[in-house]
């Protein structure tokens, strides 16, 4: 949908809004402001943890667990769900496992991943990866079954030999279900990269988060929250940049097909 | 050496398709083709046209009979011969320019780069898409997407063109443009073309001879050498007394085969 310059305004207006009334019933002591400090104050915080150095460190730790598994999984999901698409052979023998693995809530795979991996990184990646593979895989799998059979037989016609056809046909045409597996499994990643931090360990930005809740220092727990919203939506704003360079033909196709 | 007769033999093919119920598209297929001919095929629609052209072009193996490209039998798809397709906004892979999708028929084999720019640009002027190397398939009109397709089959340098209702999609104008521009770069380039369509007027336009398929499973019901002059003209070919004649002669073919087929 294309917005208008004023309708963007408005909707900045009602985050200003939104924050004002915030800053209003907690100097107001309309809910107690030891859990609800102003908002301005939680600035301040943000503004002191940042130029101290620590809540850097900890976005760091995050950002790069929180990429490597995202990178790792997508390494393991698209060949497997090229193959699958690929061939029967493979889809029949990946299908099962993957319908039995895929519904188990990421999180739930913590206790299991503690058991045989610690609580250090190897387990934080495994537990990104395993959660953040599925979404890559399905898409990947549904993008390759999905290329037309007439750019299949164009592939043929010209005699493409395989590895040819893997990369002049399969991955560009399942290149957008891929980028959308993709888009879906970045933000689980973060999900995941904070979750384990919370649980086990001593770094990072869910951990950071949990422990200043449990030190009673709110505000530096709602700084930590803050920080986090705008890595997501930095996070995604980037892959979006990247996307749309990437797949300038397929908005072009498509609108131009419908 | 012996100078080889046909450049193209089909012989006997039969194709099934084997599904949940078995579907017999190709009864009995028997057709030869000369160097340098323009051979058109017509049939009513649905008939095994496009399996027929697929299985020459080495996509689908027939269940019995063979293809052989001078004399020799042919196993797969082969550099040799490309089957161009109805469905050209299907068949350009829409992630490349004009230009990349030119270029796409020469990356099988590794041309130097040089050799490679100076063939595209060549059909692409030959084609008449100078100026239009950026664009996407899909900011093309449907005649131009074609004219891409055309430029990318022959860029792939085969001895036979296969095509396939090439421009059953287009509209009446286009279609005739089409036509002259094919013929002019069929007599430019001197290759070969099967030609499948079932429009019986575009058949006997372009072609020196017409083959004409029963209803499925398809046999070649006949034979038609066309002796019309070329170079063809939209209108004094289509006007010519003989151009009606072939006309009413298809004609009649399929009329009396379908009337055979309701009685039975």
């Amino acid at each position: 949908m294309i917005v208008s310059k004023e309708n963007k305004l408005l909707g900045f207006a009602l985050v200003i809004v939104l924050l004002l009334l915030w800053e209003g019933i907690s100097r107001l002591k309309f809910v107690n402001p030891i859990f609800l400090p102003p908002f301005s104050e939680i600035i301040i915080a943000l503004i002191k943890t940042t130029l101290s150095g620590e809540l850097p460190k900890h976005i760091g730790y995050t950002i790069f667990r929180c990429f490597l598994g995202y990178f790792l999984a997508t390494f393991v999901a698209v060949p497997i769900g090229i193959m699958m698409g690929r061939s029967k052979l493979v889809y029949s023998l990946f299908e099962p496992l993957v319908e039995m693995l895929r519904p188990i809530p990421s999180a739930a795979i913590i206790p299991v991943a503690i058991l045989f991996l610690g609580i250090y990184t190897k387990m934080k990646l495994a537990v990104i990866i395993f959660g953040s593979l599925w979404p890559i895989l399905i898409n990947t799998f549904h993008g390759v079954r999905g290329i037309d059979p007439i750019l299949v037989d164009t592939g043929r016609t010209f005699n493409l030999n395989k590895k040819q056809f893997l990369m002049k046909i399969i991955i560009p045409g399942a290149s957008p279900s891929i980028a959308t597996g993709m888009r879906i499994s970045l933000a689980i990643a973060l999900i995941l990269a904070i979750t384990v931090e919370m649980i086990a360990g001593s770094d990072g930005l869910g951990f950071y988060i949990i422990d200043w809740e449990r030190s009673f220092h709110f505000k530096e727990m709602y700084a930590g929250i803050f920080a986090l919203g705008i890595l997501g939506y930095l996070i995604n704003f980037l892959f979006l940049k990247v996307d749309s360079k990437v797949m300038r033909w397929y908005e072009g196709f498509t609108s131009a097909v419908t | 050496m012996k100078e080889i007769p046909y450049i193209l033999s089909v012989q006997h093919i039969r194709k099934e398709y084997s599904g949940n119920e078995q579907t017999l598209a190709l009864e009995d297929v028997t057709f030869q083709v000369k160097r340098g001919e323009l051979v058109a095929i017509v049939g009513p629609s649905g008939c095994g046209k496009t399996t027929l052209l697929k299985t020459i072009a080495g996509l689908l193996t027939p269940t019995e009979g063979m293809v052989l490209i001078e004399n020799r039998k042919i196993e797969g798809p082969e550099k040799d011969i490309v089957l161009v397709f109805q469905e050209y906004n299907r068949s350009l892979l829409p992630w490349r320019t004009v230009l990349k999708n030119v270029e796409f028929a020469l990356e099988v084999n590794s041309y130097p780069s040089s050799e490679k720019k100076v063939k595209v640009e060549k059909y692409i002027e030959m084609v008449g898409l100078r100026g239009f190397e950026k664009y996407y398939p899909w900011q093309l009109s449907g005649g131009m997407q074609q004219r891409v397709a055309i430029a990318r089959a022959l860029a792939y340098g085969p001895k036979i063109l296969l095509m396939d209702e090439p421009f059953g999609s287009l509209d009446a104008r286009m279609r005739e443009e089409l036509e002259d521009e094919l013929l002019r770069l069929w007599e430019e380039l001197g290759i070969t073309i099967v030609f499948v369509t079932h429009d019986l007027d575009e058949a006997i336009y372009v072609c020196d001879r017409l083959l004409v398929l029963s209803e499925r499973p398809a046999i070649v019901l006949e034979d038609i050498p066309i002796n019309l002059k070329r170079p063809r003209n939209q209108l004094a070919t289509r006007s010519d007394p003989t151009f009606i004649e072939y006309r009413n002669k298809a004609y009649k073919l399929f009329k009396q085969k379908s009337l055979e087929n309701q009685k039975t």
